[in-house]
């Protein structure tokens, strides 16, 4: 008799949570750095003062931790309130398969497709005309940050761009530097590949590799001269042992390397070190050759739920992440550039300028996230990872081994 | 005449009990096997779909340089782990077993490091082996100022940087199990071998180890099913760098089924993984349980 009621109540107890709380969300992130942290607290705070809940559920460890465990959420249908995820193919076959939740109304009735910008971050949320997330910031990787300390203590000037950066080999090493730091993770081997291929192959020839996937693009002699640079970006690193990106970064800041290709989330760490752009670090879009940023970036996804209350919290929080307070207060902690270009960022630093410069000018590029799927960029991040940790391995080799990728790829 | 009851109903009650495990195996191991191998013939990107590509997935994976150095590595990883815990595990069972103070003193310390899950013992030896705090540091401190010692960051040894704390982790509790079987043997066996007067390695070499038989392939199948497992002691200690030179077959798997979101791929390694256990296993079962009906 005893038994019965335990397994009623067992039963009881996992049925009956599901129904209360309906406008408590549980949003899933993996923003959790120091500054990043700061940055998803106010966006809690706002969506606390509208009425609803933010459930916080950070996950630790990066987008390559914390994505699988979100996409198996969804497709397990175990799906959370709201998840952020790298705005691109990501999400694509969860769409295609119905999971998540469509937000074309709150877009049309908020007028998104006039105040983002720029608008290719909406078209990388837009999937046969229907909107499916709510962007939030943009991230660029096309940065080079270099350190003035060790420049000043080879005693030669801090260069001005890539070809006088390797032209500076020999006076920082002979001071004991290690040219150009580098963590040992593929996806870095693969992100500061993408910065040198835009710089020296320029826009027209990544976009046909990587947004038409035109295999002899990726054989053509002018490929031929990226993978010679990064060949010399390899000998370069070749000294440097660290394995996380910001790691790598530490050493800019110490003046132990001369410098790191890295997005510009790489800033955050400059300011925690209490460094002055422009005194203490210089940076170089572009590698200073073609000043260029990408317009990758994070943005909000919301999983299909069955309960019209939750979906209607859920579209509160899409218009919420899109308003001008949000933007403004999100992006100016975290450090990245926000999604639209009508809000007030005068207190941001000779970097972020640059980028908000570049932006306004309309030399962008789409992220690799949305132009390639997660297959593709893994086997990439495998194939440069094995190139940039592999003496031996020549620039003909590679070569063809990207090409063959690209050619395979969908 | 009462009829006797036909085979099947013999013992009913036990072969009753026995349903739900039969069921479980059958529907858990052999049908989810069955399911992947099924769909690894498929185009399945983070969705599965019976959507098939004949061998594509297979070609695509024997092509790969990261699969081929995953299988090198696993095959020194695993000859290397398998000889050394053997022979270091038998070793130590011999010499605790020569009635020594303070015997379990050294079990324990030398047990120890099997209570460690792979990842705290990944990073331990991480730690270890990283030239600028471990073994390099400490050792040129001492003056030797040109001493070099960092398998982690040195593509053509770093497998042997993580057999090291694999072998440091597993061969405790080969010891142990070693040390059992020594205890097994009877004590008149070591008098009669002493009175023949037949030299200690020659007794343990021709008359104990033969009669530790099962002993040994308790030893083998526990030590074989930690290599063909191998990837929580990669992750934690080099994430399969540098580059890919430390990259392990199951490592492949989670990577591109979740990172990759390519299911079919993922299925498509982990099948070739399953087909080459079956390969070692059949010979060897044969030969073991085979020979025992004949004979």
């Amino acid at each position: 008799m005893k038994n019965w009621k335990l397994a009623a109540w067992l039963c009881a107890s996992v049925a009956l949570p599901v129904m209360a709380h309906a406008e408590e969300l549980e949003v899933t992130h993996w923003w959790t750095s120091g500054g990043e942290a700061a940055a998803v607290g106010e966006l809690a705070k706002a969506f606390d003062a509208s009425g609803d809940t933010w459930k916080d559920g950070a996950i630790a460890g990066s987008g390559g931790v914390a994505r699988p465990i979100i996409i198996s959420r969804i497709m397990g249908g175990d799906p959370m309130g709201a998840t952020q995820l790298n705005h691109g193919r990501d999400a694509e076959e969860l769409i295609a398969a119905g999971l998540l939740q469509d937000i074309t109304d709150v877009a049309e009735a908020e007028g998104w497709r006039d105040i983002i910008k720029p608008i290719s971050l909406l078209d990388a949320c837009t999937v046969d005309g229907k909107v499916y997330c709510a962007p939030i910031n943009i991230h660029s990787w096309q940065w080079m940050w270099l350190s003035n300390k060790a420049f000043a203590d080879a005693g030669v000037p801090v260069p001005a761009n890539w070809d006088e950066f390797v032209a500076d080999r020999e006076a920082l090493e002979k001071a004991g530097k290690i040219p150009l730091a580098m963590g040992q993770q593929s996806w870095q081997s693969n992100g500061a590949f993408g910065v040198i291929a835009v710089a020296i192959g320029g826009p027209d020839l990544w976009k046909k590799i990587n947004v038409d996937k035109d295999a002899e693009a990726a054989r053509s002699p002018e490929m031929t001269k990226v993978f010679e640079q990064a060949d010399i970006a390899r000998q370069l690193s070749a000294k440097s042992t660290v394995q996380d990106w910001n790691q790598a970064t530490n050493m800019v800041i110490t003046g132990e390397a001369g410098a790191q290709i890295m997005g510009d989330w790489a800033q955050g760490e400059f300011a925690v070190a209490g460094q002055v752009a422009g005194k203490d670090y210089t940076c170089l879009p572009g590698l200073g050759v073609n000043k260029i940023i990408s317009t990758g970036g994070d943005a909000f996804y919301f999983p299909v739920n069955e309960d019209p209350e939750v979906t209607a919290a859920q579209k509160r929080l899409a218009s919420l992440i899109v308003s001008k307070e949000v933007q403004v207060a999100f992006n100016s902690k975290k450090g990245s550039l926000p999604i639209r270009g009508d809000v007030d960022l005068s207190t941001v630093n000779d970097c972020t300028k640059q980028g908000l410069e570049i932006l306004a000018s309309g030399n962008i590029l789409p992220d690799g996230t949305m132009t390639l799927s997660a297959d593709t960029r893994t086997q990439l991040d495998d194939l440069l990872t094995e190139f940039w940790s592999t003496p031996s391995m020549t620039v003909a080799d590679v070569q063809e081994k990207y090409a063959s990728i690209i050619e395979t790829a969908e | 005449m009462t009829q006797r009851p036909t085979r099947l109903f013999r013992n009913a009650s036990s072969k009753l009990a026995l349903v739900p495990m039969i069921t479980i195996t059958l529907v858990v191991f052999v049908g989810c096997t069955l399911w992947t191998v099924l769909y690894s013939f498929t185009k399945s990107k983070s969705l599965p779909r019976l959507d098939f590509n004949g061998l594509d997935n297979y070609a695509r994976l024997w092509k790969t340089s990261r699969w081929l150095v995953s299988i090198e590595n696993i095959a020194i990883y695993g000859v290397l782990s398998m000889v050394l815990s053997l022979t270091l595990g038998f070793l130590l069972a011999a010499l605790l077993d020569q009635k020594i103070r303070f015997e379990d003193t050294f079990r324990t310390i030398l047990l120890y490091p099997f209570a460690l899950s792979f990842i705290v013992t990944g990073l331990v030896w991480q730690w270890i082996l990283n030239p600028d705090f471990g073994v390099q540091h400490v050792v040129r401190g001492l003056g030797f100022t040109s001493f070099e010692f960092d398998p982690l960051y040195n593509p053509e040894i770093v497998i042997y940087g993580i057999l090291i704390a694999g072998l440091w982790q597993g061969t405790g509790l080969i010891m142990c199990i070693m040390l059992a079987g020594l205890r097994g043997i009877d004590e008149d066996i070591w008098k009669a071998a002493r009175v023949d007067g037949i030299p200690m390695w020659k007794t343990y070499l021709y008359v104990v180890i033969p009669m530790m038989r099962p002993v040994f392939i308790t030893a083998i199948v526990l030590i074989a099913a930690g290599i063909v497992k191998v990837y929580d002691l990669v992750v934690a200690q080099t994430s399969g760098g540098p580059g890919i030179a430390s990259e392990v077959p199951a490592k492949y798997v989670y990577d591109y089924m979740f990172r990759g979101q390519n299911l079919g791929q993922g299925f498509a390694a982990s099948t070739m993984m399953m087909l080459c256990v079956v390969i070692v296993l059949i010979p060897w079962a044969y030969l073991e349980f085979g020979g025992k009906k004949r004979g």
